[in-house]
């Protein structure tokens, strides 16, 4: 047993520190400190910034910008990124499509597309749910018809976050009907722009536009945009679903947000010289949370720190449910802080109150999603019991 | 950095683990043990004395293995997986730990040497009616004269009081904080009620009316610093104890639940149960987490001498809060999805339960470990868990 790092390891931690303090625009990083959402230019100067310093997808193979890092270097790099307010890099392109692509696309397809996936070159889109195929995505209906050397697409996805951004979307789509569910679907690449696709806007509980429903109407697709083969797509998007899990504890954020809540108390006077720091109910619901952040985190260096096999860590299907869990949990918390201030959530630069206060509950109802998405977190529980405890 | 044990730790955990299945992989073996006096197995005592784990943690110049605290969560962790009810905790942890921190050489070479050997079981007397978790003595008092120390008071719970050959009291010496003092258990004006623990083990009444005790280590000095050091290191072992119970308390549960058949299936074929085992499966992988870093933080800091170390009392509150939730939640759940069987005695997972809530308020429940860490709290910015 060793708690400290290694010297190179420590040596890593302090570039990337020094990396993410000192190059990466300071507006990015104030507007990840302030809750606010990001622009799309906002998202993309942060990535490309990233990418020209050559560790914006250090996961993918070496050949396609990848840096064969240990699975510890992976994070503390993202741990690092997430502390010093830097937006990682969009997961639709560095941890969904381009990995798939960069692992079962075929040569054309990586010249094609992995250059510009990592410098968010392209923005990639994530067509896999609909409005039938949530938990169940291999129910999907969307379906994707040969006809001569193209794919002919009729259907619906949802939930498609930031899709009006996007250039390209990669989905999920049911090429053969008569097998069963997960034998007939297929992986497909679809250039947003093409005739017949629809992204309408679905608007959330915090007020704002996040999520799209994406329509196919007789899309015609070549169908050299197959990624690997015709209805092999089940296990590709497995492979996918298991590296999002792995990126999906955002540890370093809510580590910092609950640091960030502490000052904010601390700025609420609660009677002569006292704060609501002072209050013990605060006190203790704050130390609460530092405990179960440090056990998330102490988790998550476990599961990195004795990989090295390969294998995945039994104890890696708990970060996601935990960590989105104290996500949550914190964001509550910094509802609470602000709380009458809080409703001035639609309140412009004129408002007397607090940034942090007037955003804490469109973050608080944004974050409802954390349990939800990246396969939910009774899925995970499903995983823990059957793969772990074998019930 | 590394999380795992090496080659040697796992070998001791091996032998340890073998050394108790010979005394307790029945769980009725456990059951007997604990209703006779003295509430464990003197063979099973004497055969961790052979195997050098009674002199676990103390230098080898006082007969001890001269091994850190990694190697006492090992066996600790070892004692939690089949509840031996055998006072490792309390006589080699608590009480060795004192006079290993605060002895003189002359009093560690007999004492830890007797205790090494497995001729002498020593006792901590430390906790007193009124005080919660405090390091230091205020109801037992020492006076000094001209024929030597006398200590009077009362201490209780003392965990195996009765048994002891020799107990390791702290006191309130006037003009100088507390003290620590042996006393012998023929000592004049000495009183021990023994009990049992509702977990088991054993606790006793002890009450010193002028009772003849000699200083630990230099007479005068304030040793609650030493104390709390202790205290700390204890709870971190307490820790990995309460960690091998845990996993066992929760390995019986999953496997009962796929055993046992009601309406005809398997329980494990109820989602509304299963999904409650995952989530004893999530406290106890926190709960491991924690632990072993405090175990890690401890191990550094040990070679700074045995005082009271900011850094260890953090990380023992932070391991003690986490465990005391985690206990709890996977303890009553245990016992839950188990259904009436688990209300029996005789059945194993119950007694887990029991022995999950004594450890949680042996050394410091997690309210007041919270309460530790909230005073805190304005102090630092994020919490750091790597130096």
């Amino acid at each position: 047993m060793q708690l400290e790092l290694s010297a190179e390891d420590a040596a890593f931690r302090d570039e990337m520190r020094a990396f993410f303090t000192t190059e990466v625009p300071e507006d990015i990083r104030d507007a990840v400190a302030g809750r606010r959402e990001l622009t799309k230019e906002q998202v993309v100067r942060s990535q490309r910034t990233l990418n020209a310093a050559g560790i914006a997808v250090p996961h993918w193979p070496v050949e396609w910008g990848g840096r064969d890092w240990s699975a510890l270097r992976r994070h503390i790099w993202h741990e690092e990124m997430q502390r010093a307010c830097v937006p990682p890099p969009l997961a639709f392109n560095a941890s969904m499509v381009g990995p798939v692509i960069a692992t079962f696309g075929n040569r054309e397809q990586k010249e094609r597309f992995l250059a510009k996936t990592a410098n968010l070159d392209i923005w990639w889109s994530q067509g896999f749910s609909e409005p039938d195929a949530g938990s169940d995505l291999a129910s999907l209906r969307t379906t994707a018809v040969r006809d001569g050397d193209h794919y002919v697409i009729n259907g619906q996805k949802t939930w498609t976050t930031l899709g009006q951004h996007g250039d390209w979307i990669f989905c999920l789509v049911r090429t053969d009907p008569t097998v069963k569910k997960q034998a007939g679907i297929s992986f497909l690449l679809v250039d947003m722009t093409s005739p017949g696709v629809t992204v309408r806007p679905i608007e959330l509980i915090d007020g704002g536009h996040e999520v799209n429903e994406v329509w196919f109407s007789d899309v015609r697709v070549p169908a050299e945009n197959l990624v690997g083969e015709e209805n092999k797509g089940w296990d590709y998007a497995k492979f996918l679903l298991g590296n999002e899990r792995v990126g999906v504890a955002p540890v370093g954020a809510t580590k910092r947000v609950l640091a960030q809540a502490k000052e904010w108390a601390r700025s609420v006077p609660t009677g002569e010289g006292t704060t609501l720091l002072d209050d013990p109910l605060t006190a203790a619901r704050v130390a609460e949370l530092e405990n179960q952040l440090l056990a998330l985190e102490l988790t998550a260096l476990r599961v990195v720190a004795n990989s090295a096999d390969g294998k995945p860590h039994p104890a890696s299907s708990v970060l996601k449910l935990r960590g989105t869990e104290l996500q949550q949990a914190v964001s509550e918390l910094v509802l609470d802080l602000a709380g009458p201030d809080s409703l001035a959530s639609g309140a412009g630069d004129s408002s007397a109150l607090a940034d942090w206060a007037r955003r804490s509950a469109p973050v608080y109802l944004n974050l409802r999603k954390a349990s939800i998405y990246g396969g939910s977190n009774e899925v995970q529980r499903q995983i823990i019991a059957r793969t772990i405890l074998g019930l | 950095m590394d999380f795992t044990h090496d080659d040697e730790q796992q070998a001791l955990g091996e032998a340890v683990r073998g050394l108790l299945a010979r005394s307790y992989a029945d769980f009725e073996n456990r059951r007997r043990t604990v209703a006779d006096e003295p509430g464990f197995d003197e063979k099973t005592w004497a055969r961790l004395a052979e195997m050098g784990v009674l002199g676990l943690p103390f230098a080898e110049e006082y007969g001890g293995m001269g091994a850190g605290p990694v190697e006492v969560g090992v066996v600790a962790q070892e004692l939690g997986r089949v509840l031996a009810p055998e006072p490792f905790l309390a006589s080699v942890v608590l009480a060795g730990g004192v006079v290993a921190a605060a002895g003189t050489a002359q009093q560690k070479a007999a004492v830890l040497g007797d205790l090494a050997s497995g001729a002498s079981v020593l006792a901590f007397a430390h906790a007193e009616p009124g005080a919660r978790w405090v390091p230091s003595a205020a109801g037992v008092t020492a006076a000094e004269s001209a024929d030597g120390w006398t200590l009077s008071g009362v201490k209780e719970p003392v965990p195996h009081g009765a048994r002891a050959d020799l107990l390791v009291v702290s006191a309130a010496v006037p003009g100088s904080g507390t003290g620590l003092f042996l006393v012998s258990p023929g000592a004049t004006g000495l009183a021990r009620d023994g009990y049992r623990t509702f977990d088991g083990g054993r606790a006793a009444r002890v009450a010193f009316d002028a009772t003849p005790a000699v200083p630990l280590g230099e007479a005068g000095t304030d040793r609650t610093s030493t104390v709390a050091g202790v205290l700390d290191g204890a709870r971190i072992a307490a820790c990995n104890e309460a960690l091998g119970a845990m996993e066992v308390a929760l390995s019986t549960t999953s496997g009962y639940l796929k055993t046992r058949k009601q309406f005809g299936v398997p329980l494990s074929t109820f989602q509304s149960l299963t999904f409650r085992a995952a989530d004893m499966y999530v406290s106890l992988e926190m709960a491991r987490s924690v632990t072993l870093w405090a175990t890690m933080v401890l191990a550094a800091a040990s070679d700074g001498g045995p005082d009271e170390n900011r850094e260890v009392a953090d990380a023992a509150s932070r391991a003690a809060l986490q465990v005391s939730r985690a206990g709890r939640h996977i303890g009553q759940e245990a016992v839950q999805l188990h259904g009436g069987i688990a209300m029996t005695a005789e059945y194993s997972v119950g007694s887990y339960t029991s022995h999950l809530t004594a450890l949680d308020h042996l050394l410091g429940d997690g309210g007041f470990h919270l309460a530790r860490l909230a005073a805190a709290v304005g102090g630092h910015g994020e919490v750091d868990p790597l130096p």
